[in-house]
């Protein structure tokens, strides 16, 4: 019954399922918030095994999950600490989601450097996996926004991070996927905005050349993102809708967004996601957009969060969850690579609803370990089908592989050693910059330490 | 803890800009306990729409996290202190301090509080009389000073977290609940003596809330969620309202739970 009590039936809670985005895999963990920058790492006491920081638990597979462990959740350490609108900096704890930076942000004019397709993850998080978003050809990736943060290892050191001070740990710590430390605080720089408003633009097209032209027309463009239909053969082969837009520059209302009230109500039976439901989709979703190239002024929200209005979509994919496949192939082998790649994927039949295109800039990432490179970048949800899901990842990693690219581990949970190796084969160097009380599964399974815990 | 040692420190002083209390202007408020997970959410929504803050807890570091929050949503003016509250001889120079730095004073917000642990002080009576001096004895010595200070100047709103467990004690925390149930008999009291005289006294009873005091309990992911909370205590503040349970269907639990017949709700497991 009612009010606060702590009593015997009531003490800290045990060990439960702790799920990603993809829902797959699910470990047993237990779960400590992190209310306050001191709380680590004061709360390892009598924590046994591996700890985790762990955001808003968007990232897909499992390098936001630590099997038997210990996460440290940190989405009420979420305070803002300073604001300086002359230069848009921004000082706030490291559990403070991008969207409530944008609450704060929007009505004084100023927006993310550099946004994923979800609002709902932690500032934290975004370093730790150094996110990109569709401005990633004139912005790079979120950690080149990043000026400062303070980073805490297990033995109680605090340190400042920043290009000139313990440069090392800043370059492991972003994309460094949680393990080098907790992050408590970090800086970012907010761009000035006179609107919520996007002059967006969404232009049919047919086969990658289409798309590198369109591209390329296209360059002085701010955000740049390409919908595709990887169901579709023959002729409609690789169809899609290049989605591109910027801030608009006519002064508008900068109110902030309304909080989403739907919220997807069940998990979907199986049999619900099937090659005809999946492909009429695709087929109304090319076509949802009615002519050719269609010119209009669009809210931020539909712009970059389009499925953030559906809390909880992932239940879409059912019980089993989704695995997602997200690949950047370097610009030697991009066009080749990416039709060979999508040929497999559209054979396979497994190919389903969003499948997003886009290139990577030239703009180094910071991270010793970040995921782009100047090329190709391609994602895909796959709904889980016993037998077949897994060998076919197991097949696009090592045509990934093939053709020179790298897989993303924020999305991952399919990768093996020897993929993973591969993709980053600084892997080694990174490692000496890991904390020793921190591990998630991500990182035991890729380097082949499972179970050594 | 007597205020009149000290004339510095009578309620009387520090009139010297109360009658600007803009009624549509930035509030004044004092939040004392401003770590405690309810109180932080109320200080954001404060901070949001420019109120001035001063804020008083026990712990520098929280203090100062939750302050630099407050400043860059935009509080006009936040200033704080780190004090022990369970010290009560150490009140009236506090307050007065506070006031004085707000340049007045449009509400106190009383939000210290400890959960304590039921099972040990059934057994050791100092764990008992700790949560009850934390709980009951320490707003009581602030309420009285700032009751005081307020009627004088017939203006003022005291809002007070108190509790649904303080409406019908049970096993599982009685010595948590008791200490509640006596808060609340003091501002109803209260209320009766000097709402007459200007000054609205609102007592605020949140059942079951998600916060960091919470956070070990069974079935906490289920709690009420903070902000929500929050916004609905600043407004009945707003409003003066008398006595607000938080979510509002607790006024519907706890008036079925307190007509339950004393010879079945001793047999109970609650």
């Amino acid at each position: 019954m009612a009010h606060p009590t702590v009593t015997e039936e009531a003490t800290t809670s045990g060990p439960a399922p702790f799920e990603s985005w993809g829902r797959y895999p699910s470990y047993n963990a237990v779960v400590r918030p992190l209310h306050w920058q001191g709380d680590f790492p004061g709360v390892l006491e009598g924590i046994h095994g591996g700890v985790l920081a762990v955001g808003m638990g968007r990232s897909y597979g499992d390098v936001c999950l630590l099997k038997e462990g210990t996460l440290l959740q940190t989405t009420s350490m979420n305070r803002l600490l300073a604001f300086d609108p002359a230069t848009g900096l921004l000082t706030a704890e490291a559990g403070i989601t991008l969207a409530q930076i944008l609450d704060f942000a929007v009505p004084r004019g100023f927006f993310l450097p550099v946004t994923p397709g979800t609002k709902y993850v932690t500032l934290g998080g975004a370093i730790a996996n150094d996110i990109h978003g569709k401005n990633h050809e004139v912005a790079g990736s979120f950690g080149n926004h990043v000026p400062q943060f303070e980073l805490v290892r297990s033995n109680g050191t605090h340190m400042l991070c920043s290009p000139r001070e313990n440069p090392d740990y800043y370059a492991a710590t972003i994309g460094g996927m949680g393990l080098t430390g907790v992050i408590t605080w970090a800086q970012l720089i907010l761009k000035p905005i006179v609107s919520r408003k996007i002059d967006y633009e969404g232009i049919q097209f047919h086969g990658i050349d289409e798309f590198l032209d369109l591209k390329e027309r296209y360059k002085h463009i701010e955000y740049t993102v390409s919908w595709i239909d990887c169901v579709s053969r023959g002729k409609n082969f690789m169809r899609g809708i290049f989605m591109l837009g910027d801030h608009s520059k006519d002064p508008g209302e900068l109110k902030p967004s309304p909080k989403p009230k739907l919220v997807f109500p069940i998990e979907a039976p199986a049999f619900m996601l099937n090659r005809a439901t999946i492909s009429a989709f695709n087929t109304v979703f090319f076509h949802k957009q009615l002519k050719p190239h269609v010119k209009t002024l669009q809210d931020y929200e539909p712009f970059f969060y389009p499925l953030d209005a559906i809390l909880k979509w992932n239940r879409m994919y059912g019980k089993a969850g989704l695995l997602q496949f997200q690949y950047a192939l370097p610009w030697e082998t991009a066009k080749e690579g990416t039709i060979a790649i999508l040929r497999e994927i559209t054979n396979s039949g497994l190919a389903s609803f969003l499948a997003v295109l886009k290139t990577f800039g030239d703009v180094p990432s910071l991270g010793m370990m970040s995921f782009p490179m100047p090329g190709i970048m391609f994602a895909l949800d796959f709904p889980i089908k016993e037998n077949v899901s897994f060998p076919l990842m197991q097949r696009l990693g090592d045509m990934t592989r093939d053709f020179g690219g790298r897989l993303y581990s924020a999305k991952d949970a399919c990768m093996t050693p020897d993929q993973f190796k591969t993709f980053y084969p600084q892997w080694e160097r990174f490692a000496r910059y890991k904390d020793p009380a921190i591990t998630s599964s991500f990182w035991e399974r890729v380097t082949g330490q499972e179970g050594d815990r | 803890m007597s205020a009149s040692a000290n004339p510095q420190l009578e309620p009387t002083l520090s009139t010297r800009r109360n009658t600007e209390s803009a009624a549509t202007g930035p509030k004044r408020i004092l939040v004392l306990g401003a770590t405690s997970g309810i109180a932080e959410a109320c200080i954001r929504l404060w901070a949001e729409r420019g109120d001035s803050l001063y804020l008083v807890a026990r712990n520098a570091d929280k203090l100062a996290a939750v302050a630099a929050d407050a400043r860059t949503r935009g509080a006009s003016y936040v200033n704080f202190a780190v004090a022990d509250l369970d010290k009560t001889e150490t009140h009236p120079e506090m307050l007065a301090h506070a006031i004085n730095s707000l340049a007045g004073l449009d509400i106190a917000y009383l939000a210290l509080g400890v959960l304590g642990e039921q099972p040990r002080a059934e057994r050791n009576f100092d764990e008992a009389a700790a949560i009850l001096h934390t709980n009951f004895v320490a707003p009581v010595s602030l309420l009285t000073w700032l009751a005081n200070y307020c009627t004088q100047r017939h203006s003022g709103t005291l809002a007070v977290l108190s509790s649904v467990a303080g409406d019908r004690g049970r096993k599982s925390n009685y010595i948590y609940g008791s200490s509640k149930a006596g808060l609340s008999a003091f501002l109803a009291g209260l209320r009766n003596r000097i709402d007459r005289e200007g000054v609205k006294v609102i007592t605020i009873k949140p059942g079951p809330v998600k916060t960091a005091m919470t956070q070990s309990m069974k079935g906490s992911e289920k709690f009420a969620d903070v902000e929500k909370v929050a916004t609905t205590i600043v407004k009945a503040i707003d409003k003066g309202q008398d006595e607000l349970y938080v979510p509002g269907i607790w006024r519907i639990i706890m008036g079925v739970i307190v007509h339950i017949p004393e010879s079945i709700f001793k047999k109970l497991n609650l």
